[in-house]
């Protein structure tokens, strides 16, 4: 900075406390600068901390046999997450089937059909639905589905769909809203009816934008562990892929080991929390990539 | 494009047109009530679950009424419950939680928008965004195991010696408690402010900024005069959002918090939350009153949320922002 180092000698007392004054400014300036710098250094180093200590202590106790094997019997080290690898993916894959189709539906409907304040009422209750504490999504999953009846597969993953509506509903609403009206028009205009310009023209345009919201959901609910807490939390250590049954699952074993004291236990926490670390943030990944793909190519087409 | 293939090939037949004519009819109603009653089927299942939640919270409401808030005590033996320790519980962890998230997102948002050169913007922008990826029992996990000890060796110990004649730095460091969790939370609650705080300094006209530059602010005193000012009301709105999500998190709380109803000053004891009392407890609901009792827990944090999100969402659009796409999918 030349400017401060001017000198005080260039005149008489104004002179000199302006340049004191701008001295200190620029000093207020500068640390203001670096603090900002150092906001973001903390957060993407604590990213870094906290996938690192996954990596580091999951690397070392995963295996192969980890993987295929089901939990040790009580009292045993030693064991894996057989059962809830398979558990996770059956009650995603039942979640992504009930959330994904209606999610799109509600996108196409407040983007392409519905009035302006119907639409702004359906994304207010998605924005609360989306608000909704797990926790209290497990709750009401379970006075509505388990309680006087039994733990289910179908019951966690009804809880895990409800979380997977609003992102799947609002990212194609997003998205549905980026496709240019020249070119919806171009359709109309031609004497295309209206769901025929959905179908053929909207929903392939923005088809890579729909996998994005998908594919985030998916992640989301691949992790969720508080709407399984009552819903499918007792099941059998055994591979079981009978969503009558309540089902294991990754998160669920995750915060099941931890809870215990032991360093095995812990080690098969880290081990998991790996597995599901590497899924979720791939996904993440993956449908970023495909976002900025589709809206730019959405964008050079107008 | 697509639209290529609607332009049949060869004139259509009378018959295939008249075929066509007739999937038009039905087609376009088809569509519009099938995509209503996705729509409308949102809207009840929102309705459902408020109605389920405070219906099922009705056993333990008829007992304590409104009391319950008030009341001290949870002993599933006795069979009196209480919320008072799980509010303060939840209060002080989410308002400590928002106290280092806000000012740290306003921070990194305007590093994202002002400071950082345009080549690394997007990296940064996608890593803090990806902070609210990671699942939320593997960030409890991670506070349990590596985050709770590293506190009580290091930071606990020094806080206390500098500052322990303040009540909230006083006690013994526990191996879990509210700080752990406050920090959980604070990483939680992060990604969720910046992403929206950034979307609200993008509309921050630039000739307002260049204005003040111009006028030979510096950069900070732009950022105190100008964007602050302009971006004032959705900061807040970002905040609540926030506070949103600290809210209602349940299980890394629940690793963290070590399960404590006491209502001290200290940040080193330890504390339960609205959240994570329901989360912990729901193999050992014994007695209907006991599950009912949670489910009052739920039905106040879901009041709490609906509340908190309306407001967030109220203030957030009068500002006439049109939050990108991927700021709302993140959360």
């Amino acid at each position: 900075m030349p400017h401060t180092t001017a000198g005080p000698s260039a005149g008489g007392m104004p002179i000199l406390t302006g340049d004191a004054r701008l001295r200190r400014r620029r000093l207020l300036n500068r640390a203001m600068e670096l603090t900002a710098s150092l906001a973001a250094l903390i957060a993407v180093a604590v990213l870094a901390i906290v996938v690192g200590s996954v990596v580091i202590e999951g690397a070392s106790a995963v295996s192969l046999d980890f993987l295929i094997h089901n939990a040790a019997p009580f009292g045993q080290s030693g064991g894996g997450i057989a059962n809830a690898i398979v558990g996770t993916a059956i009650l995603v894959a039942l979640a992504t089937a009930m959330a994904v189709p209606v999610g799109v539906l509600i996108g196409i409907h407040t983007a392409e059909f519905a009035a302006p304040r119907t639409a702004a009422t359906v994304r207010l209750a998605l924005d609360i639905l989306n608000g909704v504490p797990t926790i209290v999504i497990g709750i009401f999953v379970f006075g509505l589905l388990v309680a006087g009846k039994a733990q289910s597969g179908w019951a966690g993953a009804f809880g895990l769909a409800i979380i997977m509506l609003p992102i799947v509903a609002r990212s194609a609403h997003e998205v549905l809203s980026l496709v240019p009206k020249a070119l919806k028009e171009g359709g109309l205009a031609l004497g295309v009816s209206r769901w025929r310009m959905v179908l053929r023209i909207v929903l392939p345009t923005a088809a890579g934008g729909l996998i994005t919201g998908a594919l985030l959901s998916v992640a989301r609910a691949a992790g969720e562990t508080a709407p399984l807490l009552f819903t499918s939390s007792i099941f059998a250590n055994e591979v079981s892929t009978n969503p009558s049954n309540a089902l294991a699952s990754i998160p669920f074993k995750i915060f099941l080991l931890a809870e215990e004291t032991s360093p095995s236990a812990h080690a098969e926490a880290w081990a998991a929390a790996l597995l599901l670390i590497v899924f979720v943030l791939l996904a993440n990944v993956i449908a970023r990539v495909l976002y900025a793909r589709t809206s730019g190519r959405i964008r050079r087409a107008q | 494009m697509a639209a290529s293939s609607l332009i049949p090939a060869q004139p259509a037949s009378p018959l295939s047109r008249a075929r066509r004519k007739l999937a038009d009819r039905l087609g376009d109603p088809t569509l519009r009530t099938l995509t209503s009653v996705a729509s409308l089927a949102a809207l009840a299942l929102l309705a459902l679950l408020v109605y389920k939640v405070l219906d099922q919270s009705g056993e333990a409401f008829s007992r304590f009424g409104l009391g319950f808030v008030t009341a001290s005590e949870w002993n599933p033996v006795t069979k009196r419950f209480g919320a008072a320790d799980l509010l303060f519980g939840t209060a002080v962890t989410t308002f400590a939680a928002l106290l280092i998230a806000a000012p740290m997102s306003i921070a990194i948002a305007l590093f994202l928008t002002e400071l950082a050169p345009r080549r690394i913007r997007r990296p940064v922008a996608t890593l803090v965004e990806l902070l609210a990826a990671i699942p939320s029992v593997v960030l409890g996990l991670w506070g349990l195991i590596v985050l709770a000890p590293a506190l009580v060796n290091t930071v606990e110990p020094a806080l206390k010696s500098a500052l322990g004649w303040i009540p909230l730095f006083s006690g013994t460091p526990a191996a879990v408690g509210l700080l752990p969790a406050i920090l959980v939370l604070t990483i939680m609650a992060v990604p969720i402010i910046s992403a929206v705080v950034r979307a609200v300094f993008e509309t921050v006209p630039s000739d307002l900024k260049e204005g003040a530059l111009a006028l030979g602010a510096t950069r900070w005193e732009m950022v105190r005069m100008v964007m602050l000012p302009y971006a004032r009301n959705g900061i807040v709105g970002a905040t609540i959002l926030g506070l949103g999500r600290a809210l209602g998190e349940a299980i890394a709380v629940a690793l963290v918090i070590g399960h404590t109803l006491k209502i001290e000053a200290s940040l080193f004891g330890q504390g339960d939350t609205l959240a994570s009392r329901i989360a912990s407890e729901y193999q050992g609901a014994t007695s209907l009153l006991q599950i009912s009792s949670l489910t009052y827990l739920a039905a106040i944090l879901l009041v709490l949320a609906v509340v908190v999100n309306v407001i967030a969402r109220l203030i957030v659009r009068r500002t006439a922002l049109r939050v990108p796409a991927t700021a709302g999918i993140v959360q």
